[in-house]
C-alpha cells in the first residue's frame, strides 16, 4: 500500500506554515514564554497522525502543535490558545507546552519524559473501553534517559498494550550532543524490553509513514507495543532564540556576549592552573564548534523540501495546493487575530479547581 | 562595593568557594555551557553535565555528599524536581536523622523558581514552602545580588541539604534564555535592584536562618522573600502615600525561618501580612500565622500569595501571582478591620 503523497505534504506545508506564522507572534511579542517549534520533525508526525483514527489518544511533548494540528483540531482555536485568549483551545491556561484537546484525547506536558506513563495509561484505557484503538507518544531523544520513560517501555511490553513509542531525534538536548549522553542505541534498549524497534530517516515522511503502518495495526490488533526511533532536524534548534543557533547566526554579537565574560574568568587570580583553564576554554568552543558542524542544524535536511520534491512533477497541482494552503493559513491566523468579546472577559480560573 | 548582576553574584561566590575548596563540584543539565564562565577559571572536570535523569543524578548528589564531595546539583526549573522528589524527601532529608546524627549530607540543590514571564503553570512554580514541610532540608531565597552570593556561599559551606532558589525575574541569562527577554517586543516587571546591585568586595556567607530588615514601620509588618520583597517594598511606598506605615522582612530563609526577628517586629506592629509567591495553602504564609500564634503574640493577620495553578496568559497570570496592586489593597482592609 502506498500513501497520499499529497495529502503528507499538504498536513506538512500546513503545518509549517503555521508554525511560522506562531515565530512571527512569537519575535513580534504577542507570545509569553519559551516557543519550542516542531519544524523539521514534520515528516515524523504526519507520518504517524495520518493512520490515527477516533478513540485513539496521543502524549504529547512540549512540541505538540503540529500533531494536534493534523489530528484536526481547531487551528483558530489553537492558535488563539498559544495567544494566550480566553477563547483558546484551553481558554488561555495552558499554552503551547500544555495544549488539551479532550474530544482527541490528546494530553501535552512539558516535563521530558511523561508521555511514557502517559502513553501507557492511555493504552490501557484504550484496551479496555475502545478495543481496537490504541495510544502514541511523541518525545524526543533527550527523554530517553528519563528513568519514568523506561519504566513505561517496560510496563508497555509486560501488559502488552496497544501503545506505540516514537522517539524525535535531532541529536541535541538544548545544549548537549545526545550521544555524549546516552549508553547504547535506542533501538537495542526498546529490543532488551522486549519490544519490536525500528530506526529511520525521520525527514522522509513515506518512510516513517510505512513503519508507523505496521507499527498501528499492530497495536490494534492485540500485538503489543512498538519502538520507532526517527531521526529528525529541528530547523529552529531546542527553541526560538535558541542559544547555540543564535551564536550560529549572530556570531559577532553573541561571541562578544559569550567571549568577554569568558576571558574575564580565564585570567581571574586563583582557580585551576592555566593549562586546566585553557582546556576548559577549549571544551566550550568545542560544542560550539561542533553545533556549527553538525549537518542536523542545516537546511538541506529539511523534511517538508523532500517531501516537496517528489510532488514537482505536477508543477500545476502543486502550485494550487500550496496556494490553497498558504490562503487557508492567512485566514486562520487573521480569524485567530480578531477580537472577540471574551477577549475583555477573561474568566478567573480560581475556585474552578484549576 | 562593586556592583554585580544577581546571576553573576552566584557565579561569582561560586568561584570563589571552588577555588578554595576543591570538593566542591557542579553538575545538571547543559552545566558545561551554562557555567562556562566557572570552567575558564576552574577547569572543566568539576562540572559534569547530565542527560536529563533528575532522579539518578540528583540521588547520586546525595551519596557524593555523602561519602565526601560537596555536590552544587543545577535542576533547571523547581518545577522538575517532581521527577526526583525521592532524592530529596526520602534521603537527602533523612540520612542525618537514620544515622542517629553520624552522616551529614552537605549537598546544594539550585534550581531556578518563580513566574511573570509567561511560560505557564510547570514552569512557574516556587514551591519553596512544599520543600520546607521537610525536617531536614533547609530553603534559601535570596532577593538581592549581594544575598544571591553571600547565600550560595554559607549554602556550599553548611554541612546539611540547601534548596537555592534563583527566582527567574532576577536572574538576566534565565529570563533571556526561558522569557525570550533578548526580544525588543517584550518587557517584564523585573525588580531592577534585585537583578542589579551592590556586593561585598569579597565575598562572606550570609548565614542560613537569619531575616533582615528591608524597611522599618509601625502599622504593619509585611512578610516576604525572593521577587515578593520587592513587590512589598513598592507597596509599602504607596501605603506611606496613604498614611499607612508598613515594614518589610524579608526572610531570605523559608526554613529555619527566623522566628526571633519575625517575632520582633510582629510585636511592635500587631499587624502581620505574609506575600508569599508559593501557593497559599499548607505553606509559608500559614506557617507564618502559626508561629506568631503560637508565640502568643496578639496579631491581625492576611496573606497574598498564589491560589491556584499559574495560568499561561499574561494577564491572567500578573493576576495570580502576588501583585503591588494586591499587597496594597490586603494591607488597607487589614488596617481598617
Amino acid at each position: 500500500m502506498q500513501p497520499d503523497r499529497w495529502a503528507l505534504y499538504r498536513h506538512m506545508l500546513r503545518s509549517r506554515l503555521f508554525e511560522r506564522a506562531v515565530q512571527q507572534l512569537w519575535d513580534a511579542g504577542d507570545v509569553s514564554g519559551e516557543m519550542h517549534l516542531g519544524t523539521g520533525e514534520e515528516a515524523i508526525i504526519a507520518g504517524v497522525v495520518r493512520h490515527l483514527i477516533d478513540g485513539d489518544a496521543m502524549a504529547l511533548d512540549h512540541r505538540g502543535t503540529s500533531a494536534l494540528l493534523m489530528r484536526g483540531v481547531d487551528p483558530v482555536a489553537l492558535l488563539r490558545e498559544i495567544l494566550g485568549r480566553p477563547d483558546g483551545l484551553c481558554r488561555g491556561m495552558g499554552g503551547h507546552m500544555h495544549l488539551f484537546s479532550p474530544d482527541h484525547l490528546a494530553a501535552s506536558s512539558g516535563i521530558v519524559g511523561s508521555g511514557g506513563p502517559a502513553v501507557v495509561g492511555f493504552a490501557l484505557a484504550a484496551r479496555r473501553l475502545r478495543p481496537g484503538t490504541l495510544a502514541v507518544t511523541f518525545f524526543g531523544e533527550g527523554a530517553i534517559n528519563q528513568g519514568m520513560l523506561l519504566e513505561a517501555l517496560n510496563l508497555a511490553v509486560v501488559w502488552e498494550l496497544p501503545a506505540f513509542f516514537v522517539c524525535k531525534d535531532n541529536g541535541w538536548a538544548i545544549t548537549s550532543k545526545s550521544p555524549s549522553l546516552t549508553g547504547g542505541t535506542l533501538v537495542e534498549r526498546a529490543r532488551g524490553f522486549g519490544m519490536p524497534a525500528v530506526e529511520i530517516d525521520g525527514t522522509d515522511v513515506e518512510t516513517v509513514w510505512s513503519v508507523a503502518r505496521e507499527a498501528v495495526a499492530r497495536a490494534r490488533e492485540g500485538g503489543g507495543p512498538t519502538f520507532l526511533h526517527a531521526r529528525c532536524v529541528h530547523l529552529e534548534g531546542h527553541f526560538l532564540d535558541d542559544p547555540l543557533l543564535a551564536a550560529l547566526r549572530r556570531p559577532l554579537r553573541e561571541l562578544s556576549e559569550i567571549g568577554v565574560p569568558l576571558t574575564r574568568s580565564l585570567i581571574q587570580p586563583r582557580g585551576a592552573p592555566i593549562r586546566k583553564r585553557l582546556r576548559g576554554l577549549q571544551s566550550i568552543l568545542g560544542t560550539l564548534l561542533s553545533s556549527y558542524r553538525d549537518a542536523s542544524r542545516h537546511s538541506e535536511q529539511d523534511p517538508l523540501m523532500r517531501a516537496r520534491e517528489r510532488l514537482t512533477a505536477e508543477p500545476d497541482r502543486l502550485e494550487a495546493l500550496e496556494r490553497d494552503v498558504t490562503a487557508e493559513l492567512e485566514e486562520i491566523v487573521e480569524t485567530a487575530l480578531l477580537p472577540t468579546e471574551a477577549t475583555e472577559s477573561h474568566p478567573r480560573m480560581a475556585g474552578e479547581g484549576a | 562595593m562593586r556592583t554585580m548582576t544577581f546571576a553573576d553574584a552566584i557565579d561569582d561566590a561560586l568561584a570563589h568557594a571552588m577555588a578554595a575548596d576543591p570538593r566542591i563540584i557542579i553538575l545538571g543539565e547543559d552545566v558545561p555551557l551554562l557555567r562556562r564562565n566557572l570552567v575558564a577559571r576552574l577547569g572543566k572536570d568539576r562540572f559534569l553535565g547530565t542527560p536529563i535523569s533528575e532522579s539518578a543524578f540528583l540521588g547520586g548528589g546525595v551519596t557524593a555528599a555523602m561519602a565526601g564531595l560537596r555536590p552544587v546539583v543545577e535542576i533547571m526549573l523547581i518545577d522538575f524536581i517532581g521527577v526526583a522528589a525521592d532524592a530529596l524527601l526520602n534521603h537527602a532529608a533523612k540520612v542525618n536523622a537514620f544515622s542517629g546524627g553520624a552522616w551529614n549530607v552537605p549537598l546544594v540543590v539550585r534550581a531556578t523558581c518563580g513566574g511573570g514571564y509567561g511560560d505557564g503553570g510547570q514552569h512557574e512554580q516556587s514551591l519553596w514552602g512544599w520543600l520546607a514541610h521537610i525536617p531536614g532540608l533547609t530553603v534559601v531565597v535570596p532577593s538581592t545580588p549581594a544575598d544571591a552570593g553571600g547565600l550560595m556561599l554559607a549554602a556550599v559551606e553548611h554541612d546539611h541539604p540547601v534548596i537555592y532558589l534563583e527566582h527567574k525575574l532576577l536572574s538576566a541569562p534565565w529570563l533571556e534564555m526561558l522569557g525570550g527577554a533578548d526580544r525588543e517586543s517584550v518587557s517584564f516587571d523585573v525588580p531592577s535592584s534585585g537583578a542589579r546591585g551592590p556586593v561585598p568586595d569579597s565575598w562572606s556567607p550570609v548565614p542560613v536562618g537569619r531575616a533582615i530588615s528591608r524597611r522599618e514601620g509601625d502599622d504593619l509588618t509585611i512578610v516576604s522573600v525572593g521577587v515578593g520583597v520587592h513587590r512589598s517594598l513598592e507597596a509599602a511606598s504607596q501605603l506611606e502615600e496613604k498614611g499607612i506605615s508598613a515594614g518589610v522582612l524579608d526572610l531570605r530563609t523559608v526554613s529555619p525561618i527566623d522566628e526571633e526577628v519575625l517575632y520582633e517586629a510582629v510585636s511592635r506592629t500587631h499587624a502581620l501580612l505574609a506575600v508569599d509567591e508559593d501557593y497559599q495553602g499548607f505553606g509559608l504564609s500559614g506557617e507564618l500565622a502559626a508561629l506568631v500564634l503560637e508565640a502568643g503574640i496578639p496579631a491581625r493577620y492576611a496573606r497574598v500569595c498564589t491560589e491556584t495553578t499559574i495560568a499561561y496568559a499574561r494577564r491572567l497570570e500578573d493576576e495570580t501571582l502576588p501583585n503591588v496592586e494586591r499587597i496594597v489593597t490586603a494591607a488597607r482592609q487589614l488596617m481598617e478591620e
